[in-house]
């Protein structure tokens, strides 16, 4: 579905349903170099269970025209733009490792308006290594392996017939670039990540409940760099549920049943 | 396997898509012989059905054992994932079908297997589809040959049986300048001599009955899509960019930006079609991807010592593999093929036909039979079997005379591949000398 945010076209997609706006609504943000088709089974299945899935492509990504976001802070924006835009009062946010802070300061923002908050693969602060922000600028092929490489833990998915994950997330890191020839949404992905120093006060401001659903042989986001962000979430007395999921940084695809299982809990979907 | 791990080809060939099996501890690939699988309830039915959940429904579509064999090929070529199927020709149809149907049109090599030749040139006419076939090396005649209707260009790594290299970089950006994707067939090289997706190609296919199983056991096929095509982008591809009425409205490349291919593949054409692959078919094909680099290894090393016999002997007068100067796909074989170019080649006696029965009756550590990729060596006489169809014309095309011999150059001990051809070669030209013939001195295919 294409909707014009900020009067830009900006694609969701819905889960293979169309949106109505009568249903409760998820919005499911990508991670660095992604889109929307990381959620695969995810959204399909929220969408297929009562949900309305606005599964996006940031601005600058893929389908999504639009520039790229340079912080955290304007990708959030541009949710609570979206949802505006769609009319949609109230909506769950999930995001997963970038899209994981992305959600998690559009809810601050949207306050009662969101209802849950889901952060798949989360750390806070979410340091790139110098080495790897270089690397997306000058050498992005190199980049993108190292990044699948650090996200795999395992030679063997089970995510559909056929898929070899590794394959698929470096095709689709290379088609994400492409998509954009004016910026480099690698480098500039990654230093939005870096430089984001916002958490503590978005997690302090939260009204709704928050999941951290994390992956226990997770490299890329390893589960104590998110220790410090739950605490401070239990500490401003917010809802918290921690799931460990037996996978790597690729969480949807790599445990597509056990992420999916820890969202339906966590949304009672 | 630990997540730092970047692992090479031949881990990848044993460990790729695999780990021990968590039911029973099992360390090597269960055989899942069963047609269907049981739900846990309506719902995980409902959601298997409209790929909601990971899963297998029925063995037609995908089943456990065929899902690992079909995500090590992937692995090996760097794709984003395959798909298993009946036969290297179904592997082709399925690949033509997800693509097109009536008025489409393929650029194809003239290089190409007899039977890929047959299905392009007679049995898909019957079905609306044209080709127009190119010499491998003509890239003006790939980029002169595409249309508006045109939805693949289609070659071999190494032609069958001529070996012409395809210059996959070169038709690659023709192919692409056009929005057209570009196939490739990789049986005779297997991902051991060269991963085509490296090159610039958008799918590749195995008859895996040849190098992967690599012991002449099965009939089986694998497509492999590297993601790299943007379908969309393109604007040739409604089957995959729009609604798909066969599928709840489903556009495949919505669904999956890089695995739009794939999907259609399976959920149209193995469910439609249904050339899939039995489970113990693709049980063998994965025992033979376990030794796949070992075997490829000593594949090339004894070919490289029967070609240097036979471009010496005098009763040879053509050998037609690239790892000789004299070959012409020789300077390309070296840039793409830098480990050589495959163990199946042709070449020409300075004989008669009868003299050719002679020399292929006489081997006996060769076998006289239709295959290639085999751990054991065979020969056979492309004009009057796998190429019968073909007029001169065509086979001119295609590199092969009618006193072409091609070899496909197993394991054994080179010693031996040697002394079966010196002996067979010897019988040949008594047969010629005891008719008064010319041998050593007539054209092949006199």
């Amino acid at each position: 579905m294409q909707v014009t945010v900020n009067g830009h076209a900006a694609y969701c997609y819905t889960g293979g349903k169309p949106f109505d706006p009568a249903k409760p609504t998820a919005v499911m943000v990508h991670g660095v170099l992604n889109d929307h088709s990381v959620w695969g089974f995810q959204s399909r299945h929220l969408a297929h269970h009562g949900w309305n899935v606005l599964a996006v492509d940031l601005p600058g990504h893929g389908r999504s025209a639009g520039d790229a976001p340079q912080s955290v802070e304007e990708a959030a924006d541009f949710v609570v733009a979206l949802l505006r835009a769609l009319g949609v009062e109230r909506a769950a946010l999930v995001g997963h490792s970038w899209g994981s802070l992305i959600a998690l300061e559009a809810a601050a923002r949207l306050g009662p308006a969101a209802t849950h908050l889901a952060l798949v693969g989360t750390a806070y602060p979410m340091k790139v290594s110098p080495a790897l922000i270089e690397a997306a600028l000058n050498e992005p092929e190199k980049a993108l392996r190292m990044v699948n490489v650090f996200s795999r833990s395992s030679l063997a998915s089970p995510s559909g017939a056929g898929v070899w994950v590794f394959g698929a997330g470096m095709a689709l890191g290379r088609r994400v670039l492409r998509s954009n020839p004016h910026v480099n949404v690698f480098h500039r992905g990654f230093v939005a990540c870096d430089r984001y120093a916002g958490a503590e006060a978005a997690v302090a401001a939260l009204a709704c409940p928050v999941l951290f659903a994390l992956g226990t042989q997770d490299q890329m986001t390893q589960p104590r760099a998110a220790q410090g962000l739950i605490a401070a979430a239990r500490a401003a007395g917010q809802d918290v549920r921690v799931e460990m999921l037996p996978v790597g940084h690729h969480q949807m695809t790599e445990a597509p049943e056990e992420t999916l299982a820890a969202l339906r809990r966590f949304l009672g979907a | 396997m630990p997540g730092y791990s970047d692992p090479g080809f031949d881990t990848l060939a044993l460990h790729a898509g695999a780990e021990p099996d968590p039911a029973t501890g099992a360390r090597a690939v269960p055989i899942h012989l069963t047609t269907s699988f049981v739900f846990e309830s309506s719902d995980h039915a409902a959601s298997l059905f409209n790929l909601e959940r990971p899963g297998h429904v029925y063995s037609r579509i995908s089943n456990p054992t065929n899902a690992v064999l079909e995500q090590r090929v992937a692995a090996l070529e760097g794709g984003v994932g395959a798909i298993a199927v009946a036969s290297g020709q179904a592997a082709l149809h399925l690949a033509v079908s997800t693509l097109m149907g009536a008025g489409g049109h393929i650029v194809a090599s003239t290089a190409l297997y007899g039977g890929s030749q047959n299905l392009l040139h007679y049995t898909l006419r019957r079905f609306g589809i044209e080709t127009t076939f190119v010499r491998p090396g003509d890239l003006d005649g790939w980029r002169a040959a595409i249309r508006p209707e045109t939805r693949l260009c289609f070659g071999e790594t190494v032609g069958n049986p001529g070996l012409d290299v395809l210059d996959i970089p070169a038709v690659a950006d023709i192919a692409h300048d056009a929005g057209v994707p570009l196939l490739v067939d990789s049986t005779l090289t297997s991902p051991w001599l060269i991963r085509p997706l490296e090159h610039g190609a958008d799918l590749v296919y195995h008859s895996a009955t040849k190098f992967l199983s690599g012991h002449g056991t099965v009939i089986g096929g694998v497509l492999v899509d590297g993601g790299s095509f943007d379908w969309e982008a393109s604007g040739r591809f409604p089957e995959l960019c729009a609604p798909y009425a066969g599928f709840h409205g489903m556009v495949f490349s919505e669904e999956s930006t890089v695995g739009a291919f794939l999907l259609r593949a399976r959920r149209e054409g193995l469910r439609d079609f249904g050339a899939c692959m039995s489970p113990h078919t693709a049980w063998l094909i994965l025992q033979g991807i376990e030794t796949l680099p070992l075997r490829m290894e000593r594949h090339v090393r004894n070919t490289g010592r029967v070609v240097e016999f036979l471009a010496s002997h005098p009763f040879v007068s053509r050998v037609g593999h690239p790892m000789l100067a004299s070959h012409p796909s020789h300077a390309l074989a070296q840039r793409l093929l830098p480990r050589g170019a495959g163990s199946v080649f042709s070449f020409d006696l300075k004989g008669d036909r009868a003299q050719g029965r002679a020399f292929i009756e006489s081997l006996q550590v060769f076998s006289h039979l239709a295959n290639v990729g085999d751990c054991r060596s065979l020969v056979i006489h492309p004009a009057s079997t796998t190429h019968f169809r073909m007029d001169d014309g065509a086979l001119a095309q295609a590199g092969i005379s009618q006193g072409t011999i091609r070899l496909s150059i197993g394991l054994e001990d080179a010693d031996d591949l040697i002394d079966d051809l010196k002996r067979a070669l010897r019988a040949a030209e008594k047969v010629g000398a005891s008719a008064g013939g010319q041998a050593g001195g007539g054209k092949a295919g006199a």
